[in-house]
């Protein structure tokens, strides 16, 4: 009963190994992967934008309420920056990428295994790691710190919208305050976490797709999984990520 | 007469506590169309499964071409598949590319062709299959017949010496099972493929196959011509070739005393 769950890791990391093998071969068919880019981000575009708004919006409020109590609330743009860079962004950003990305992910490998597509591809010696997987990983990989940047100018954009515009916070201390206070390691700090939400989260999704149970029940139970596992690491390697940064 | 292109002897496979072959033995024929029939759920994909090494089994051989397949490295197997091709049930199309693409995917793949050659190898192949003129469509615009066409045409695309058909008929309207029962008669004798027909469609096998087994239990129950089947004296054998519901194969799935079960 206790063995099952580190089984699952053992064989996940045996997958990860395989797959990093395939990846080399994968970005020699660049088309290939720039398409899974196109699956992985560009649909993923609209949901991540409008919620960085949304977010950056209750930023923009939550943080007006607090500061105004010790008469800071200059230092909004600093708040709102530092909380997208280093946390809200790269979590909520994983988050919705496990839920829009990761599920058609793991439900798009899934049904070809269900359909016999990629026992086709193994007959027609093919390996389907190199051309089916390894793209898809590659492109959620690469996708993820760009929607993540994109989820971060946004909700700037949001916290601005409230801040500035609505409550009457300065435009000119909102911004100035924001430059001199924001550091390159935040940045660092928010690409670092950003990418291994990628590896985390793509790798989950091909993952649970490519061993799903080549059934219409065992495909939507690898979905489910996807998002279940994909939230819990990207939480339990934002804390890992968020005390290393600390501990420096 | 020439070595076996396939070689089956005393093999072993089962899953869990289930045994699905128990000392099986069987030979394909260099450019015969050999036919393995049997029961649903007596093993005859799996079979297949062990014959292209997606399966190893637990005792006995299997050769192909000559090459053991278990414990063969990958390399080497892929090499062994690039000689064979296959036709699964339902297809098995790649269905993000069009009719065109599924069928130079292996060639895509496998071989470095200019582009006009290419076009001209998989049109001559979607010819041979009747649908040159479907070469745009995508998979989800073809119906059953015409997929398992395209599935066969991209089977036979990099002219492999051994054709594979899993249950190829399942499924068909009585035109389009007619075209499938042609096109494996006509690419066995044209091309001098050897042919392995799985199905329990014994009135079509009867008018391709050379040389048939009927599995039964994990074991070859008989084998030989298909006229000859129809003769066997073995019970099972008629009950299999003239479709009886009950006899040794039972109808019934084995059950407690129906009575008892509902006084229970």
């Amino acid at each position: 009963m206790m063995l099952a769950p580190v089984q699952r890791i053992g064989r996940v990391g045996v997958f990860l190994g395989r797959l990093l093998l395939q990846c080399g071969p994968a970005l020699l068919r660049p088309r290939a992967v720039v398409h899974q880019v196109f699956n992985a981000g560009a649909r993923s575009l609209i949901i991540i934008m409008l919620c960085g708004l949304f977010v950056g919006m209750v930023l923009g409020l939550q943080g007006f309420d607090l500061l105004q109590r010790f008469g800071s609330e200059d230092a909004l743009g600093v708040a709102a920056a530092l909380g997208l860079l280093k946390e809200l962004g790269p979590v909520v950003t994983a988050l919705l990428f496990a839920g829009r990305a990761g599920t058609s992910l793991t439900s798009e490998i899934g049904l070809m295994r269900a359909t016999d597509q990629l026992t086709a591809m193994e007959i027609m010696a093919v390996d389907p790691l190199r051309h089916v997987v390894a793209p898809r990983f590659l492109g959620g990989l690469i996708a993820m710190p760009l929607l993540v940047a994109i989820f971060n100018l946004v909700g700037l954009f949001g916290a601005q919208l409230i801040g500035v515009q609505l409550l009457g916070v300065d435009p000119g201390a909102f911004w100035s305050q924001m430059q001199s206070a924001v550091e390159l390691d935040d940045v660092v700090e928010g690409i670092v976490k950003s990418l291994c939400f990628g590896v985390a989260c793509s790798l989950i999704a091909v993952f649970e797709g490519y061993n799903a149970e080549p059934t219409a029940a065992g495909v939507g139970l690898a979905t489910t999984r996807t998002v279940v596992i994909s939230s819990v690491l990207t939480l339990l390697i934002d804390y890992m990520l968020t005390a290393a940064f600390l501990g420096r | 007469m020439s070595d076996p292109v396939v070689k089956v002897s005393g093999l072993r496979y089962g899953v869990g506590r289930r045994r699905i072959f128990d000392g099986l033995d069987l030979t394909v024929a260099r450019g015969k169309v050999t036919a393995v029939m049997g029961p649903s759920g007596t093993g005859k994909t799996t079979l297949l499964r062990l014959i292209t090494g997606q399966l190893t089994p637990l005792e006995g051989e299997v050769e192909v071409f000559g090459q053991a397949v278990p414990g063969l490295p990958k390399p080497a197997l892929y090499a062994l598949r690039r000689r064979m091709g296959m036709l699964f049930q339902n297809g098995a199309l790649l269905t993000d590319l069009s009719v065109f693409e599924n069928v130079a995917f292996p060639v895509r793949e496998h071989a470095r062709l200019p582009e006009p050659v290419l076009r001209a190898l998989v049109l001559s192949k979607l010819h041979a299959v009747g649908l040159r003129g479907a070469a745009e469509l995508m998979p989800g615009e073809l119906s059953g017949g015409m997929a398992r066409r395209v599935a066969l045409a991209r089977a036979i695309v990099m002219d492999p010496e051994l054709l594979i058909y899993d249950e190829p008929f399942v499924g068909l309207d009585p035109i389009s099972m007619g075209v499938i029962v042609r096109l494996i008669g006509e690419l066995n004798d044209a091309l001098g493929i050897t042919s392995i027909v799985v199905s329990h469609d014994v009135d079509e096998l009867a008018l391709i196959a050379h040389h048939s087994y009927l599995l039964s239990e994990g074991k070859v129950v008989a084998q030989g011509s298909p006229a000859e089947l129809r003769d066997s004296p073995l019970e099972v054998v008629r009950q299999f070739m003239s479709g009886e519901a009950d006899g040794p194969v039972p109808f019934h799935y084995p059950a407690p005393d129906y009575l008892e079960q509902l006084r229970s």
